[in-house]
């Protein structure tokens, strides 16, 4: 809005005034900016594996205190235990455990692929590694869960 | 920011005062798209919107540039957008496009859907609609890597003040869709962004000479340098150069891991 006193260049531009204001800085992404990394629109695979990476982060580390947490019905005694351990051995909870799996090798598998790039030793190569690193962790994972679902059954 | 939106459409119920005319360049009409543009006016009482303009007519060769230029001329003259030379060179139309980084010059819009939506690159100031301002841009690269070699075939061609004043980069167009493509960016004002560093790299790989090494070495190796990229390679995928940025990065960051390791810095060399 022109206020009285204001210099302009001619009728109905902006003052000078208006003109020094800092315009608006679009982000990509929804929702504040240090959470736009997971929205996947407008962006290509090395956002997808970055993304994937964080989330599988998260989650590993979600499961470590789990882990602990499981870990410290050793303290409450065998009957404990044994019923855990009956929980665990169903088939929803070995899906957790390939999904755990999945994590693991997706995270360990990226974070090579990170590793080699980020250090120059392959700057050109991430898309192959990416791939490479899925084809591997595929394979790894199916004949994890093959050995979890149905081997030991 | 708000995200109103405003329809004007080339047959609906704001219609041009007067004949839409002929499709914009790129061969006969053989359909209609309608555009959602990002709008936003310095010193104005509204907030920022997307406004809606339907009906453009496009061809198979379309830009969305020309389809821009279009609604400027047939459908709303206040619409600011800003090009130059239309063929990918100048880097002046960076645009978003559905999400992402492109030069409107080159972009054809009959394969981008029926509703195209076009906005103004990220990570720096919007001067009006489509206009951003790129001083925050170039004030992303540190002092001293701002070096354009010196003809070697021409010497009559020198200009009176020497051509290291001029910022130039070979490949790089500075059209910023690398820096509104990454996504630290967005995060860290300070990070020096993929053309900072992708220059920095390009002047490590100078054959000729004349470059400070560890200079340029010192001044990447910082926590909103080499090492504030996350390696997501956004900025490759945008870049309409080939420029590479992200791979650059990367490489930039070889030569400080072996820097660490063992002495390989260039010597500075005579110019």
């Amino acid at each position: 809005m022109r206020r009285d006193g204001e210099a302009t260049d001619g009728p109905g531009l902006p003052t000078r005034g208006a003109r020094d204001v800092r315009g608006p800085v679009l982000k990509k992404g929804v929702g504040v900016t240090p959470t736009a990394w997971v929205d996947p629109r407008g962006r290509a695979l090395g956002s997808f594996a970055f993304s994937v990476n964080r989330i599988t982060a998260l989650g590993l580390v979600f499961y470590l205190y789990l882990h602990l947490g499981v870990l410290s019905m050793l303290l409450r005694g065998e009957q404990a235990w044994n019923d855990f351990v009956r929980l665990a051995t169903t088939t929803v909870f070995l899906s957790l455990d390939v999904l755990l799996i999945f994590g693991l090798l997706y995270h360990g598998l990226n974070g090579l692929r990170v590793a080699l790039v980020g250090t120059g030793i392959a700057p050109d190569r991430q898309k192959a590694l990416w791939w490479a690193g899925g084809v591997i962790g595929t394979v790894a994972l199916a004949y994890s869960a093959f050995h979890i679902l149905v081997g030991e059954g | 920011m708000s995200a109103s939106e405003v329809a004007t459409t080339a047959d609906g119920p704001n219609p041009p005062e007067r004949d839409a005319g002929p499709a914009p360049a790129g061969g006969e009409v053989t359909d209609t798209r309608t555009f959602r543009v990002f709008r936003w006016k310095r010193g104005g009482a509204d907030d920022s919107h997307m406004e809606t303009y339907g009906g453009v007519p496009i061809g198979p060769r379309t830009t969305v540039l020309e389809a821009l230029r279009w609604i400027q001329l047939h459908l709303d003259r206040s619409l600011i957008l800003r090009h130059s030379c239309f063929h990918a060179s100048c880097g002046t139309c960076g645009l978003r496009v559905n999400g992402r980084e492109v030069l409107g010059c080159v972009t054809f819009a009959h394969d981008l859907g029926t509703v195209i939506t076009v906005e103004p690159i990220a990570n720096v100031p919007v001067l009006a609609d489509l206009v951003v301002d790129m001083t925050e841009f170039y004030e992303r690269y540190p002092d001293g890597w701002t070096q354009l070699r010196t003809s070697g075939f021409l010497p009559d061609a020198e200009t009176p003040g020497g051509i290291d004043g001029y910022e130039r980069y070979e490949d790089c167009i500075e059209c910023g869709l690398c820096l509104s493509a990454c996504p630290i960016a967005s995060t860290s004002e300070g990070y020096f962004g993929p053309a900072a560093l992708a220059a920095a790299q390009r002047l490590l790989e100078e054959p000729r000479g004349g470059v400070d090494a560890r200079e340029i070495l010192d001044q990447a190796d910082d926590p909103l340098g080499a090492w504030r990229c996350h390696a997501i390679f956004e900025c490759t995928e945008a870049c309409p150069s080939g420029v590479r940025p992200a791979e650059r990065i990367m490489s930039l960051r070889g030569a400080l891991v072996g820097g660490s390791l063992r002495p390989i810095h260039r010597e500075p060399s005579e110019p």
